[in-house]
């Protein structure tokens, strides 16, 4: 039995201890916004916050959450207004729009640690998760925006 | 320059084509169409759209109802993949025509039904450059409606009736009703004539042309509330992986399910049966590990034994198919094109300059992998996926289970990235196979990155081989091009093991040099994988191929490529390729009559993108500029790539800048969101992309070994110009054609920094030191 809090509320797994924490959250829980994209932490996009810290939901383990606190995007702010989120929609980010949950929880979690990164700083952090359309040019500089200094 | 405009009747003969555009904008668009007698005033030019299946529609019945409140509802029958067409741009042209307010617009799906909604294909950059005529007309025809409603509330003339920004305004008094207040007199109302209609004028236009709508999903998105095929959740719903053929056209010889079924929350197994080739968008043989999660469903697939016969692909190899494709080549092939006598020009030639390329397979890695659900009740069936041809994707499974058309229901979500891919149905198909074995429970087919990456349908491999013959003045007077690919047609019919008339319309048949004799030839070149389209396809082959060998014979010359690229391109005119072709000139689906190979267009792309990217500027060592030039989807696109190498060999891409003239501009926003885009899928393909096979199979299995470009080596910049054009000039493809010029641009730009030719694609190490 893996406790776990998501999103503030406590969860209890009773299945398979190895299952990624991605899979509970999706088919379990239907916190969908966590993306399967490649399943094997090369892609982020299923980054979600655990005690803080951004983490791929696919490579880390049930077992390994118990006890801790995840965060989804879809509780990382009420209304859907994080500084992340607001950036991201002033400057018109999105395409397809399915890589985008798991770039904004990488980004607030970049942000909450380092409130002013420089370029290179936002590059290295940002280049964990994929985008196939391509959006990184805005990505880049919604983080920017979102950033303290802006 | 001459030039023919169907729709006017007028042949206006050396007059420059913007003169002749402005010409055209005084009088009005629709005032020259509607001087034609029998032309709808929509149709002001024609389009390929009534040759697609089921064509276009224009009726507001269809497309819009609008409640009491005033809210608007407008459906999107076309599939949304990231470029804002389908439910953004095609339901802003609307709602502008209707004088809606945008912020009181809501869209929903329209579910695959092709009959009803006329072509929902999303594909071949087409939804914009075909449904903005008859969209304007149908938001017109409902806007005249509401007019027509509010003149009979309030008893007066229609034509003192005007509707205003969400409102109904009677000119004379001032009296003003909500678009709501009459919207269910207006339902009941016919369709208006289209003689009734009045299109506005663009300088009334509140969005179209504009760029500023923000996209319907944008809060959506970036919430987690948007949902995929991935996402689809039904109650009861069952989740489904399957093990496929890994050869095309592999059976399955036999299989051991009983470690499978040990796996806790492992429910059923399902063999899925093969269909021989062509098998279009057939599943492939497979068992299917069905479960009440994914990864159950994941870890029975692992557990799963199974004995495959590979078939007739067995062997397929890259490395060997690379050296038959290139041996093809050099041999006469099948006459695709021909002008002059390009063997008596080479022969005569002063010089001739030989030079062979080469581009793989590639995958198209969306980032949603491909998923279905389905859901089998009472003799229906119902389906939920991220499909770019939802209608088309009903008919197919309907036929695939033997089903009424009609008992079939197909919901369209997002679809996280498509290219191409998710024109190919197969993963529905399989949904629907499955929901029959576990009705009425609903069951959803995830596909698996690796699955993704080794059973697509790929984008093909291309060898091209060219001799330029020059003169004693350096004149290019003989050409000849020989390509070698395997046909996209043989996913849908027997290998004609030859370019059918699409793919010889995709930058092979249609380079518009001035070369007095020019040959394109194709050889013979079997497929062994599935092919299928890849954003831009043929075009980024024989762009890279193209524009890199114009690069090169002008540095055998001496000359600045861009110099020589506007000299072989020769003086402004219209190509006409008709009696040069062998096989009737595609013109992506477009007449000629709108859309005509202008290379007064082509010759401005390049000369904005260079001036605009400081050509000819000192640039610091390891730093150059390269240039490239493509006209695709009937849009004309000039990159240059500025690029920064250092002395090991590893390059940066500070800046680019893109020239793209894609006619009337409809949504300037997601166009140049789209053309960052494509420099960034161009960057992926140029330095990466490559899947090889070996035995028949796939090498590569997730991002790790088909990598894709990330943040921190993408463009620092992308700076797009769109050429400015009226409303009359047609509006042109924008999702792919940015595409095909970004490869040559950055190997031209490498090549000008490092004096390193790059003729295979991918870059890969191939400039480590």
């Amino acid at each position: 039995m893996v406790n776990v809090q998501v999103n503030g509320q406590e969860r209890t797994f009773g299945g398979d201890p190895s299952m990624p924490l991605l899979w509970f959250l999706r088919d379990e829980l239907g916190l969908t916004g966590t993306k399967f994209g490649c399943g094997v932490a090369l892609c982020g996009a299923c980054t979600v916050h655990v005690n803080g810290e951004a983490v791929r939901a696919c490579g880390i383990q049930m077992s390994d959450v118990a006890g801790k606190k995840v965060v989804t995007i879809e509780g990382l702010d009420p209304n859907g207004s994080h500084p992340v989120q607001v950036a991201w929609r002033n400057l018109g980010v999105p395409q397809c729009g399915y890589c985008q949950c798991g770039q904004i929880m990488n980004a607030a979690a970049l942000l909450a640690k380092t409130p002013a990164p420089t370029d290179a700083e936002i590059d290295s952090a940002m280049a964990g998760n994929l985008c196939r359309c391509g959006c990184y040019q805005r990505i880049h500089a919604a983080v920017r925006a979102a950033s303290k200094g802006a | 320059m001459t030039y023919h405009h169907r729709t006017s009747g007028l042949i206006i003969h050396n007059v420059s084509r913007r003169d002749m555009l402005k010409g055209i904008a005084s009088v009005g668009g629709l005032v020259l169409a509607a001087q034609i007698p029998g032309l709808r005033p929509a149709l002001a030019y024609p389009t390929g759209a009534d040759q697609m299946p089921n064509g276009v529609r224009s009726d507001p019945h269809l497309f819009l109802s609008i409640a009491k409140d005033g809210t608007v509802t407008i459906v999107a029958a076309r599939a949304e993949m990231g470029t804002g067409a389908a439910r953004t741009t095609l339901p802003m042209i609307i709602a502008d025509e209707l004088e809606a307010d945008f912020d009181r617009v809501r869209i929903v799906q329209g579910e695959g039904d092709e009959k009803k909604y006329g072509n929902q294909d999303t594909d071949g950059s087409r939804s914009v450059r075909h449904w903005i005529q008859p969209l304007r007309e149908c938001g017109a025809s409902a806007r005249r409606m509401l007019e027509q409603a509010a003149a009979k509330r309030w008893n007066v003339d229609v034509g003192e009736v005007q509707a205003v920004h969400h409102e109904l305004v009677h000119r004379p008094t001032g009296r003003k009703l909500g678009y709501g207040d009459v919207a269910e007199d207006a339902a009941a109302l016919p369709t208006p004539a289209v003689d009734q209609i009045h299109l506005k004028e663009p300088s009334a236009f509140r969005y179209i042309g504009k760029g500023n709508v923000a996209v319907v999903d944008l809060f959506d998105i970036t919430t987690g509330r948007a949902v995929y095929g991935q996402d689809v959740m039904r109650p009861g719903m069952k989740f489904a992986v399957i093990a496929r053929s890994p050869v095309l056209g592999g059976t399955i010889v036999s299989y051991d399910a009983s470690a499978a079924t040990k796996v806790p929350g492992v429910e059923k197994i399902v063999k899925i049966n093969p269909t021989p080739a062509p098998a279009k968008f057939a599943p492939l043989a497979g068992v299917a590990v069905i479960a009440n999660n994914t990864y159950a469903a994941m870890k029975g697939r692992d557990a799963l034994k199974i004995v495959w016969d590979d078939g007739p692909n067995k062997s397929y190899d890259s490395v060997a198919y690379k050296a038959h494709l290139e041996e093809a080549n050099k041999s006469p092939g099948k006459v695709e094109r021909n002008e002059g006598d390009t063997d008596k020009g080479l022969a005569s030639a002063a010089k001739v300059i030989t030079r062979e390329y080469y581009v793989p397979h590639l995958a198209h890695a969306t980032m949603e992998p491909p998923a279905a659900t389905a859901q089998f009740t009472n003799g229906k069936l119902e389906v939920w996926s991220s499909l770019q041809s939802p209608g088309g994707a009903r008919e197919d499974i309907a036929k695939h289970l033997g089903m009424d058309v009609a008992d079939v229901t197909v919901h369209n979500t997002l679809l996280g990235g498509g290219f191409g891919r998710k024109s190919k149905c197969d993963y529905a198909i399989e949904a629907a196979l499955l929901a029959k074995e576990v009705g009425p429970s609903p069951v959803k087919v995830v596909w698996t990155r690796e699955d993704d990456i080794q059973n697509g349908f790929y984008h093909t491999v291309t060898a091209d081989r060219f001799e330029a013959g020059l003169d004693a003045n350096n004149k290019v007077v003989a050409w000849r091009q020989r390509s070698s690919a395997p046909s996209i047609l043989s996913t849908f019919a027997p290998d004609p093991k030859h370019p059918f008339f699409i793919e010889l319309g995709l930058g092979l048949v249609d380079a518009p040099f001035n070369v007095p004799n020019l040959r394109v030839e194709s050889g013979e070149a079997e497929a062994h994988t599935r092919i299928g389209w890849f954003r831009s396809v043929n075009n980024i082959a024989h762009a890279f191929s193209t524009q890199s060998f114009v690069a090169e014979i002008a540095h055998e010359l001496g000359r600045d490529p861009k110099d020589f690229l506007l000299e072989l391109i020769g003086p402004a005119r219209i190509v006409d390729l008709s009696k040069q072709v062998t096989t009737p000139y595609w013109n992506n689906g477009e007449p000629t009559t709108s859309y005509p190979i202008d290379t007064g267009r082509l010759r401005h792309v390049v000369e904005v993108a260079a001036e605009r990217a400081g050509w000819g500027r000192q640039m610091p060592k390891g730093r150059a500029l390269g240039l490239a030039a493509h006209r695709s989807f009937v849009t004309y696109v000039a990159t240059v790539v500025e690029v920064a190498v250092d002395d090991k060999g590893h390059y940066s891409i500070p800046r680019i800048d893109v020239a793209i003239d894609c006619g009337y501009a409809v949504n300037p926003e997601r166009i140049r969101s789209q053309i960052e885009g494509a420099s960034v899928m161009g960057l992926t393909l140029a330095q990466y992309g490559e899947i090889t096979y070996k035995n028949g199979r796939v090498e590569q299995s997730n991002f790790n070994d088909f990598q894709l470009a990330r943040i921190n080596e993408s463009p620092t910049e992308t700076r797009v110009h769109i050429i400015e054009n009226g409303i009359d000039v047609p509006s042109s493809g924008v999702g792919e054609p940015g595409v095909p010029p970004f490869a040559p641009a950055l190997c031209n730009a490498i090549f000008a920094a490092t004096g390193k030719r790059i003729r295979r694609l991918p870059i890969g190490d191939q400039l480590s030191i």
